[in-house]
Parts: C-alpha cells; sequence; structure tokens
C-alpha cells in the first residue's frame, strides 16, 4: 500500500495508459508547460515529450474537434478540459459530433475519445468555475459518463475508459485532488458499469456520486452514531445509471435520500427519484428525499458557497426524516 | 384577530394529533368554547380557545401532527369586517387538495399499503408512525402482530413522568392517621335530607380539606421550574382517576376551595366521568398544582404516592376504617383515615409537611366550616 493523493493517483493513470499504448496522449488547455490547472500533469511534458503531452490553445471548441478527429482516425486522445463550465464552448462537438457519429455512420465510424473535465464547488473558483454539470452529459445517448469519487477509482477508471470504442466522460471533482489515501500496489483499471456500496447499512440507502462521496460518508457516521444504519452507495457511472445496485439497496432499506451537488431541478437526483418511483415504489416507506445545491449560481464568498451545497448535517437531517424524524 | 395554537397539556408533551374540528370558518365562538379534539399520549382532549371572535380560516388538517404552539385556527373580532377566507381544509367534495384526513385517506407508505393487504390489516384502523404520521410497515406489522407492541401513549406517558419524577425530585414522606368520625357524621346527617344523586362522598371532604390546606400553605401548591418554587395560580388540585382500560389521568378540579361543598361534588362527578370517558379538557390536563390521590375503594391502608412533575407534592388517601381510638381515657370505636404527603424537598422541609398534614386534619374536625 502506498499513501498518494487523488490528484497523484489520476496522474499515475495517465503515465500507465501513455506508457502502455502509443496511441494515446493528452491534450487541454495548460496540461504541458504549466502542469495541468490542477497540476494532475505535471511532468508529463518533460516525460513523454510535446508529441503526446500538447498545450491547447484556449478554444475549448477546437480541440474537443481535433481530439475527436484524431480518435476516428484510430488514435486515444485524452482531452482535458480545464471546468465543465467551460465545456459549454464544446457541447457542439461533443453532443452533436462524438455523440452521434456511430449512429450516423450506421457503425462505421467509432469515436474512442476519453474527455476529462474537473467539476464542482468548494474552492472559492466562483460561478463561472463552480458548476455541477454532469447530468447535461449524462442526458445524451451515444456518451458514457463516469465520477470517480476514490483513490482506486481515478486510478483504474481511465484505462478502462481508453477500452470503450465510443466516447467516455470521466469526471474530477475539485475537491478531491488534494484528498489522500492508500492505494495497493500494481492497482488497475476497475470497471466502469457498477455502482459500489461503499458502506453496508440496512434503515436508509444514500445514494451520491463524485465530489459528494465523503460528505455522505461522513453524515452516515453521525448517523450511526445516533443509531440509524445508513447504507452508502457511490453511483461511480452517471451514464448508465447502475438501476440494479441502486433497487437492490433500496429494496433492502425502503428509504432512499439522493445527494448531489448538482441543482435540483431536471437533476442526476430527480431522474434517480423518478426510476425509484417506477422500480420500487412498493418498497418505499417514506417519500424519496434530494439534497441538492442551492438554486442560484455558486457564490464566491466561502460561507455562502458552503450554504449553497450539500452538506452532512443536511444529509442527516434528509435522512432522519425518512425514518419519521426520530 | 387571534391565533388558536396546540396547546401544551404537559410538561412532557411536545406535539398532538389534531383529530376533529367543531367549528367552520364563519363561526362565531366564544371564549371558553371547546372547538378542537386534540390527540395527545394521554387520549384525546376537548380543547378550548382563549379567545372569542369568528373563525376565519383553520389552518391544521384534522390527522396531522404539529409541533406544540403550532397555530392551528385564525380568529378575527366580530367587528372586523374581514371577508371569511378560503379554509385550506379541503371541503369533502375537493379532490386537487388533500381531504380532511379522516382515517378513510390517511398516509400509508406504499411499502405498507402492500404489506396490509398481505397481512389482511384494515389500515384505516391504525396510528402512523413515520414521516408526516404516515403508516409504515411496522405499524402494519404490530397490528398484526407479527412485531411486539410498544406500550401505549398513555402507559409511556405515565412512565416519562414518573420517571422524571423519581430521577428529579428528592421526595420525603409522612404519614398522619385522621380520626374521620365527626366529619363523616356531619356529612351523613346532611346527607339523609338530599335526594340520593345529590349526596356527598367522603373524597369530596378529603378534597376540600387538602384545599383549605394549600391556601393556608401554599408552597404545596408550588412548581418547580428551572431551579426555583413558582406560586400556584389557584387552588386547582388533580385528582387522580383510574381508567377501566388501564393507565390513569388526573384532571384538575379548579379552585377547589370556593363554592359549597355540595358544589364541589358536582364538579368532582363531572371530572371523574369526563375522565373515564375521554372527554377531558387542555385546562384540565395542564392546571393541577398538586395532585389527590386515594386507593381507599380498595381497601389499602395508605398510599405514598409518586409526585406527579413539576408539582411540589402527593396527597394519598388510604381506606377510611373502623379502629379502636383512644379519646380521652376510653378506647372507641372511630372511623380512621390514614393521609400521606410525598412531597419536594427542593421546595418544602418535613416540619411544613407535618403542618401541612396538621391542618389537613384540622379542617376535618370542623366539617361545618368546610
Amino acid at each position: 500500500m502506498t499513501t498518494i493523493t487523488y490528484r497523484e493517483a489520476v496522474r499515475a493513470a495517465l503515465v500507465d495508459a501513455l506508457q502502455r499504448d502509443d496511441r494515446v496522449f493528452l491534450v487541454g488547455e495548460d496540461v504541458g508547460r504549466y502542469g495541468g490547472t490542477y497540476a494532475v500533469s505535471r511532468g508529463l511534458l518533460e516525460q513523454f515529450g510535446p508529441e503526446r503531452i500538447r498545450d491547447a490553445p484556449l478554444s475549448e471548441s477546437a480541440f474537443v474537434g481535433a481530439g475527436i478527429g484524431a480518435a476516428i482516425g484510430g488514435m486515444r486522445p485524452i482531452v482535458e478540459i480545464m471546468s465543465v463550465n467551460f465545456s459549454m464552448l464544446a457541447l457542439d462537438q461533443i453532443v452533436n459530433t462524438a455523440a452521434t457519429l456511430r449512429h450516423m455512420s450506421g457503425g462505421q465510424v467509432s469515436v474512442p475519445l476519453v474527455i476529462r473535465m474537473a467539476t464542482g464547488a468548494g474552492a472559492q473558483l466562483a460561478a463561472q468555475h463552480s458548476h455541477s454539470l454532469e447530468v447535461w452529459y449524462a442526458h445524451v445517448p451515444g456518451l458514457r459518463v463516469v465520477a470517480p469519487a476514490t483513490l482506486a477509482d481515478a486510478r483504474g477508471m481511465l484505462w478502462s475508459a481508453l477500452q470503450d470504442p465510443d466516447p467516455v466522460i470521466v469526471f474530477e471533482h475539485v475537491a478531491l485532488y488534494n484528498d489522500k489515501g492508500e492505494l495497493p500496489e500494481g492497482a488497475g483499471a476497475v470497471d466502469l458499469d457498477r455502482a459500489a456500496v461503499r458502506r453496508p447499512g440496512r434503515d436508509v440507502t444514500l445514494i451520491t456520486y463524485g465530489g459528494s462521496l465523503p460528505k455522505v460518508l461522513a453524515a452516515a457516521q453521525t448517523l450511526a452514531e445516533r443509531g440509524v444504519e445508513a447504507e452508502v452507495v457511490d453511483l461511480r457511472s452517471l451514464r448508465p445509471l447502475d438501476d440494479a445496485t441502486i433497487t437492490a439497496s433500496v429494496r433492502r432499506t425502503h428509504r432512499a435520500v439522493l445527494v448531489d451537488e448538482g441543482w435540483r431541478s431536471c437533476s442526476l437526483a430527480a431522474e434517480i427519484s423518478a426510476r425509484l418511483m417506477e422500480q420500487c415504489l412498493y418498497d418505499l416507506e417514506a417519500p424519496v428525499a434530494r439534497v441538492c445545491s442551492e438554486e442560484v449560481p455558486i457564490p464566491y464568498p466561502r460561507h455562502l458557497e458552503q450554504a449553497a451545497l450539500p452538506q452532512p448535517e443536511r444529509i442527516v437531517a434528509a435522512a432522519l426524516a425518512t425514518m419519521g424524524g426520530r | 384577530m387571534a391565533e388558536f395554537r396546540m396547546p401544551s397539556l404537559g410538561a412532557d408533551m411536545e406535539a398532538g394529533t389534531l383529530v376533529q374540528w367543531l367549528v367552520k370558518p364563519g363561526d362565531r365562538v366564544q371564549r371558553g368554547q371547546v372547538i378542537a379534539v386534540v390527540e395527545t399520549q394521554k387520549g384525546a382532549i376537548d380543547v378550548e380557545s382563549f379567545e372569542g371572535g369568528v373563525v376565519e380560516a383553520l389552518l391544521v388538517e384534522p390527522g396531522t401532527e404539529v409541533p406544540v404552539g403550532t397555530t392551528l385556527a385564525r380568529l378575527h373580532d366580530d367587528g372586523d369586517a374581514r371577508p371569511v377566507a378560503t379554509p385550506v381544509v379541503a371541503a369533502p367534495a375537493a379532490t386537487s387538495t388533500p381531504a380532511p384526513a379522516s382515517t378513510a385517506t390517511a398516509r400509508v407508505s406504499p411499502r405498507a399499503r402492500k404489506r396490509a393487504s398481505e397481512l389482511g390489516v384494515d389500515v384505516h384502523a391504525l396510528v402512523g408512525t413515520g414521516p408526516d404520521g404516515a403508516i409504515t410497515t411496522d405499524d402494519v406489522e404490530r397490528a398484526a402482530g407479527s412485531k411486539p407492541s410498544p406500550a401505549d401513549g398513555m402507559r409511556q406517558a405515565i412512565a416519562a413522568a414518573m420517571s422524571r419524577s423519581k430521577r428529579e425530585i428528592p421526595h420525603y414522606y409522612l404519614w398522619h392517621a385522621i380520626d374521620l368520625e365527626p366529619a363523616l357524621q356531619w356529612m351523613e346527617a346532611g346527607n339523609e335530607r338530599l335526594p340520593i344523586a345529590a349526596r356527598l362522598l367522603p373524597a369530596v371532604l378529603l378534597l376540600r380539606a387538602v384545599a383549605v390546606a394549600v391556601k393556608q400553605l401554599p408552597e404545596f401548591g408550588s412548581a418547580w421550574v428551572d431551579g426555583r418554587a413558582v406560586p400556584p395560580a389557584g387552588i386547582h388540585l388533580g385528582f387522580a382517576v383510574s381508567l377501566r382500560t388501564g393507565g390513569l389521568v388526573n384532571p384538575a378540579i379548579h379552585d377547589c376551595e370556593r363554592g359549597t361543598l355540595a358544589d364541589l361534588m358536582e364538579r368532582l362527578r363531572d371530572v371523574t366521568a369526563r375522565a373515564r370517558a375521554g372527554g377531558l379538557r387542555a385546562s384540565e390536563y395542564a392546571d393541577g398544582v398538586l395532585t389527590v390521590t386515594s386507593l381507599g375503594e380498595l381497601g389499602t391502608t395508605g398510599v405514598l404516592g409518586v409526585i406527579h412533575p413539576p408539582q411540589t407534592a402527593i396527597v394519598g388517601f388510604g381506606a377510611i376504617t373502623p379502629r379502636a381510638w383512644v379519646v380521652g381515657d376510653a378506647v372507641v370505636p372511630r372511623r380512621v383515615v390514614e393521609v400521606s404527603l410525598s412531597a419536594d424537598h427542593r421546595v418544602t422541609d418535613g416540619v411544613r409537611g407535618a403542618a401541612f398534614l396538621r391542618t389537613i386534619e384540622r379542617a376535618l374536625q370542623h366539617p361545618e366550616d368546610l
């Protein structure tokens, strides 16, 4: 076991991919000489050279489009977009091109593209750098969307994403980069399909993903001290959703709280809530509860930013409410 | 403009369920009129309005549990030419808003509803423990007998109050044998001239004698609140009434030192009957300043009671029993009762307690003054 940060786990995944497959290259703003906005790719330019670690001009549409072209041409590009907020500039490339070409070409054209994006708030980067727009991509057929919330997934999801013949978007929450933990020597690829039970419990299921996982685990600990055994489910894959794992848990606990840093309206939490209604209604003891971000542009001041985001106390309160408020 | 709120019907009450409205928007209400029925751990209680006026809006639907202090209805003065607001409570015919939670529309979790149909349980007869009072699968399975039932609400309430009493109140106990012969002879002589329904019972003499003692030594009617004794607002004696279904209540009889004994007898009968029928009023639950309990009917010699918080004392009477009693140099048969006092040592000391019992004894020696 070695103790490393989430950032180092992502970097180890990049190094591994670049070493194992000559077709892999990294492109994005400041990924080369600057070492990445979140310092993920520091040192890679020196190690792999400018052919494979490519600084892009400030045009998300252009460099995502270049990645799509390279993927069609047989390469395995990893495109880094600094923030999901900025990916709006590349929506046309991602939604209208990358996600559609296999369908529109009758299966003749594959786009084996991986796009990594930072997402989420908590670092006081204000409203143009802090939103959680994962659900925009999770809406789109033709894309696979994953959110590594643990070191093992940060280390293991990239290689699996590169093996997918279709575009995969990997969301890395900015609040996770400095998280430290232990990773087994030789940790490698992980599946992209299944949600994971991060803590077993029998009273209520807390469902979350990405940067909210540590908050939900903290809330589950508080609940345990109050005699409520919460099960924590980490979605891992935002598209497709692993209905089997989610519903199996809720069928055991009969209660669900969805914790999603996205805004409540039309959120992933909304989608999962609907699926629970469709698939688990007769197993439910209480209305499905949601803990989401306040419906405001994420504020800059620290106290307002924290107030806008899901926090462990709100998660605990929502869980207790499903138990009849004990 | 006045607000009618969920009353606190006891120190341990945090919330209550509105069972029934007895008025509707537009109705004129007198001060003291019973306008709603509230379910508490102690049972269903009639609740009076402390204000007069016209009901402007009912804000809480029957079947809803709300915290103490929640506004249940708005009243406005007769003079206000305010139009009557649309009630929040849906009319029975309305379909778009939740209908009044008669049992027919109780909230039932989807899983509980399914389980109830499997077990053949009628969910409409159940009280829910889930969110917003919803009936859960546990409630259904308890009703079906497949899960043990917790003690019922009244047992829980008694358990909470008595445990708190024994935990917090340093009780001391005194007892005193009182010759009741003079009082009983006086009462029996008077009863001969009365129809049976109007005759006095010994309990009313004892109750009045305790009222006299509380009037002279009001510390025994005080309440221990936040580390100090608060004097009583009036001599409202709680009278412990056992219920045929088990458990007990101790409704307050207001101003026990006032009025004739016949009047007090009438009030005692009324309260006892209503307590057993489940028709007590909110003020009768909350206002007692000292409790009187009697187990004499079963022949018990004496009772050392547990104080009902936040009261200071409980007075117990045993059976009125003929005994050999020394009067002067002679042993004579006398009807005697053991009266006991359990009192809070934070508020009073034993010598005051002894004086309290002595005062009761003296009052009973002069029944014509009661």
